[in-house]
């Protein structure tokens, strides 16, 4: 019983009594079909979304995100009719984003199937959107998406405390400071943070723990952990409230789980025996 | 063979009725989706789902006759289900985008959670994720429900009751808050019974049965 007062312990300790922490694996979709890179390039092919969603499903994620990554807006129909065909088919929460572009794209998603829909560059580009959509969609299902990268020196060190933000797959600067950007769409209405290390996203490395804290003790609404999951000690890391740890409330894996080398319910129990309230698996 | 319960699901434009159409008829229910009234009037349960802001759902409810129709199938006794707008649509008004007037067939209110909680502590909003539900109370649904089980919710706003009595499932998030309601023909839920795995399907199996004694 040693590992349920632990979980008794975490929850006082957090204070968030009964709300569980999720584990979310995250689905990188091009043209319809399941892939994973490495540092955004070297894709594999992973399978069917809606067969891999199903996978999820069984093994009891918490939840599921699909990132499109379709470089072409004309075949968004592809996505719509694999979100489409993934919410007929699966009984749990799917969180779709990738190339949402406006208000018509995120109700088209909504409409397709998906509970949240995540942007990301639409709101760079125009920071009135994520308000916008809010008032018309309610901030609960809106989820405002965040690559950040460490921002470093002229002789490549690294600059504590300081990230920024970037669009386009990791490959565009904009000058942005990660942390104000996300006060300031929570502020605006976006209900959720996913917040993704570029450093640290495809290395199974562990999350940055430092950028996670920076962002979650600042804005009042969840943050999902997401880039470099690579084990239980990492997930356990990033959701940990310790003062080296994570603080967020989800955390997002993709290769660790896409490739078989675990399952969720493993990673689950691994995670309570850290103390860390997640929904138990059903076999438990 | 006695055919499966007819239930119609409404449509009053506020978004993807698709899952729970699915949810529905994985349990062996027969589901019409639909927005005509008379279809409201004929089914044997009524199933109001949520999504959409608080004031457009209403005012499209109450537009296109469907409020009156839902009005009347509770009167004859027909099971209604209610997910998350569809339990705050029921009470006398909302403070989304504004006060809004709702069904007012339960007193209370429907309003957003404090930043802080009950004990004092930041409270993170939306409430997004799996929380436990304990139910207590005596209706038809909570025969067939274990006395605890996992719902995913995700929701801003929440069902403030003046009767506690209405209330048979309750959660924690910055103290307790009303889950679950229930009053005569009435069971309504904030959290999502369609994307909660095994325990949703739990929850709708429980309601077709609920609808099948109902007959």
């Amino acid at each position: 019983m040693t590992g349920w007062r632990r979980v008794g312990e975490a929850l006082s300790r957090i204070g968030d009594r009964m709300l569980m922490k999720r584990i979310i694996p995250c689905l990188d979709v091009d043209k319809g079909r399941v892939v994973k890179g490495v540092r955004y390039i070297d894709h594999v092919d992973c399978g069917d979304p809606v067969e891999v969603a199903q996978t999820y499903d069984d093994q009891e994620a918490d939840e599921i995100t699909f990132l499109d990554i379709t470089a072409s807006h004309e075949e968004r129909g592809i996505l719509l009719d694999v979100v489409t065909r993934t919410a007929e088919t699966v009984f749990m929460p799917l969180t779709v984003g990738g190339g949402v572009r406006s208000l018509q794209d995120i109700r088209d998603l909504l409409n397709a199937g998906a509970d949240k829909v995540s942007i990301m560059t639409a709101a760079v580009k125009d920071p009135d959107l994520v308000a916008a959509a809010a008032a018309k969609i309610g901030s609960a299902n809106l989820v405002l998406a965040i690559d950040a990268r460490q921002v470093r020196g002229e002789s490549e060190e690294s600059v504590p405390g300081r990230w920024e933000v970037y669009t386009h797959g990791g490959r565009r600067p904009t000058g942005i400071d990660a942390v104000d950007w996300a006060a300031r769409m929570a502020e605006a209405g976006a209900g959720e943070i996913l917040l993704t290390s570029m450093d640290r996203d495809g290395t199974k490395s562990g999350y940055d723990l430092p950028l996670l804290r920076a962002v979650a003790d600042r804005v009042p609404v969840p943050v999902i952990a997401s880039g470099g999951g690579g084990s239980a000690a990492d997930l356990a890391a990033a959701l940990g409230g310790g003062p080296e740890e994570g603080h967020s409330q989800a955390a997002l894996a993709a290769s660790i789980f896409h490739f078989g080398e675990t399952t969720v319910a493993e990673v689950k129990r691994a995670l309570l025996e850290r103390g860390i309230p997640v929904r138990p698996p059903a076999a438990d | 063979m006695t055919p499966p319960a007819r239930v119609a699901l409404v449509d009053y434009g506020a978004g993807n009725l698709r899952s729970v159409a699915k949810a529905l008829e994985r349990v062996g229910l027969r589901v019409d989706v639909t927005d005509e009234p008379a279809l409201v009037e004929s089914a044997e349960g009524v199933v109001l789902p949520g999504v959409g802001a608080f004031a457009d759902a209403v005012g499209a409810l109450q537009k296109s006759g469907l409020e009156d129709a839902v009005k009347r199938s509770l009167d004859d006794g027909r099971p209604y289900l209610g997910l998350c707008f569809g339990l705050q649509l029921l009470f006398e008004e909302g403070e989304e985008h504004g006060i809004t007037k709702g069904f007012g067939l339960c007193g209370g209110r429907v309003e957003r959670f404090p930043n802080v909680g009950k004990d004092g502590k930041r409270l993170l909003v939306p409430h997004i994720g799996w929380n436990e539900v304990r139910f207590r109370g005596s209706h038809p649904m909570l025969e067939g429900l274990p006395e605890r089980d996992h719902y995913y919710f995700v929701h801003s706003y929440r069902p403030v009751p003046s009767d506690e009595s209405i209330v048979v499932g309750r959660a924690d998030y910055g103290g307790e808050f009303a889950a679950a309601i229930a009053k005569d023909s009435v069971f309504a839920v904030q959290f999502h019974p369609e994307k909660s795995q095994n325990a949703g399907r739990r929850l709708l199996e429980a309601y077709r049965d609920w609808v099948e004694a109902s007959r």
